[in-house]
């Protein structure tokens, strides 16, 4: 018992979301920044994270309900970041090529925003 | 800040984005400016390390009290010799680089041999209109914040200003110079090695000077005149039944603005879209140039460069997923 609570104190947030999401959150901040994720939306400390156009990403792993329309787990938000266009066909939110990989990377990532 | 661009050929050593220093330098209009830097900071810091040390030499030399009045000047015993050496040596090395700075000057002043291509850079709150001419006006073509020349030949470039004064500066190739509304400055660059070398707008020019990049990509002769030739093509007719949509959305929404040659959009108020997709960045050296960044870029270009001229276009996701297809064929 004692154990498990120092295992939990250790845990940080980083590696949970890498255990719920198997992507590696530093990777995925990487990618935010080379597909350019801030020129839609707010997201904290990125500094070119300022854009108006879609949702801002903040507290985006408590939020309930990706794009109005999937309940929000890490497989869904992968496949919403791989695919905007085949969950919400015209949407505004583009294809960008993502692997499979590459959008559980940037789920970790964005599952670390507070 | 961008992720550094994939480049392979820049420099070794070089990011082509930062940091953006002048003191490695590529091309023979920045080499020996380089060089006179370094050797003036030399010898200016000899001239303080000489100066300092003999400063703390007669101050720290401790005179005992009956040698005060030693200390009054006598004449006629040679003191003033000392006087005669130290204004010389001053002398000679004032001269030295006085001459030194007015050679460096002559020889970056004009390239060596004939200039193999002139290039008009205009410069607009907050971007770099580029256009080439030549010779010919009929293979004349313009882009945006990207100057393509080839590696190892001097280039012309004439600088002149659409709106208020920007100055054209590319530190690793060549020194400031303004460009100036009603006026044409005429600069040259040339670089040795292929590569990516960023430029700055560096006179400031209104609230996005700070997001007024360019490049200048240096690229084999073959590869230069491949580059080119493929710039003065029109655009490419869509095929696809949402490419042909978002040429119509492109033709009405954006056409006032942004000339696509080939197309009735023939706005010249932002950079010719041609071969958009050609370029690495968008907005000057703000965003990469991705399908993501396009996406928030068209829509709401306020909220990433505010004050930009393009305005909030707010176009229905369905018109902005053509203009996508239709703006990835400009290639």
């Amino acid at each position: 018992m004692a154990l498990a609570a120092v295992a939990l104190a250790g845990c940080n947030e980083r590696a949970k979301t890498e255990v719920h999401t198997g992507g590696d959150p530093g990777r995925g901040s990487l990618l935010v920044d080379e597909e350019a994720c801030g020129s839609c939306h707010v997201i904290p400390d990125k500094a070119q994270g300022n854009g108006l156009v879609g949702p801002p990403l903040a507290g985006i792993a408590r939020r309930a309900v990706i794009a109005g329309l999937l309940p929000n787990t890490p497989d869904n938000m992968t496949r919403w970041l791989q695919s905007p266009q085949s969950v919400v066909p015209g949407n505004a939110m583009p294809n960008m090529g993502l692997t499979q990989q590459q959008a559980r990377d940037i789920t970790a990532y964005l599952y670390t925003l507070d | 800040m961008l992720q550094p661009l994939h480049n392979g050929g820049a420099p070794t050593g070089m990011s082509p984005d930062w940091p953006m220093g002048f003191l490695h330098t590529y091309g023979p209009r920045a080499d020996p400016v380089t060089g006179l830097a370094w050797g003036l900071s030399i010898i200016s810091i000899a001239v303080v390390v000489i100066v300092t040390v003999l400063v703390l030499t007669g101050v720290l030399r401790r005179a005992g009290r009956g040698e005060v009045a030693a200390l009054r000047p006598v004449r006629g015993e040679g003191g003033m010799q000392w006087i005669y050496i130290g204004l010389a040596l001053t002398l000679v090395a004032l001269l030295g680089s006085l001459v030194w700075t007015v050679t460096v000057l002559a020889e970056v002043d004009s390239p060596a041999s004939k200039p193999a291509l002139t290039i008009q850079v205009t410069g607009h709150q907050w971007w770099w209109e580029a256009t080439y001419s030549g010779d010919d006006p009929s293979r004349a073509f313009t882009t945006a914040n990207e100057i393509h020349i080839p590696v190892g030949q001097p280039v012309m470039v004439k600088l002149t200003g659409a709106d208020v004064i920007h100055s054209f500066w590319i530190p690793t190739l060549t020194g400031k110079t303004d460009a100036i509304p009603g006026r044409t400055n005429v600069a040259w660059l040339q670089a040795d090695q292929p590569g990516v070398y960023r430029g700055q707008c560096t006179e400031y020019c209104g609230q996005q000077h700070a997001h007024m990049a360019m490049y200048v990509i240096a690229d084999p002769p073959a590869a230069f005149q491949a580059w080119a030739a493929q710039q003065r093509q029109p655009a490419a007719q869509p095929a696809a039944p949402q490419q042909v949509m978002g040429e119509q959305v492109f033709v009405q929404q954006c056409g006032a603005c942004h000339t696509v040659r080939g197309t009735p959009a023939g706005g010249v108020v932002g950079p010719d879209l041609t071969h958009l997709m050609s370029r690495r960045t968008i907005g000057a050296g703000l965003l990469p140039n991705t399908v993501g960044a396009l996406s928030g870029w068209i829509e709401n270009p306020q909220a990433m460069k505010p004050g930009v001229l393009m305005p909030p276009t707010k176009v229905a996701p369905v018109q902005l997923a053509a203009l996508r297809a239709y703006l990835e064929t400009l290639r």
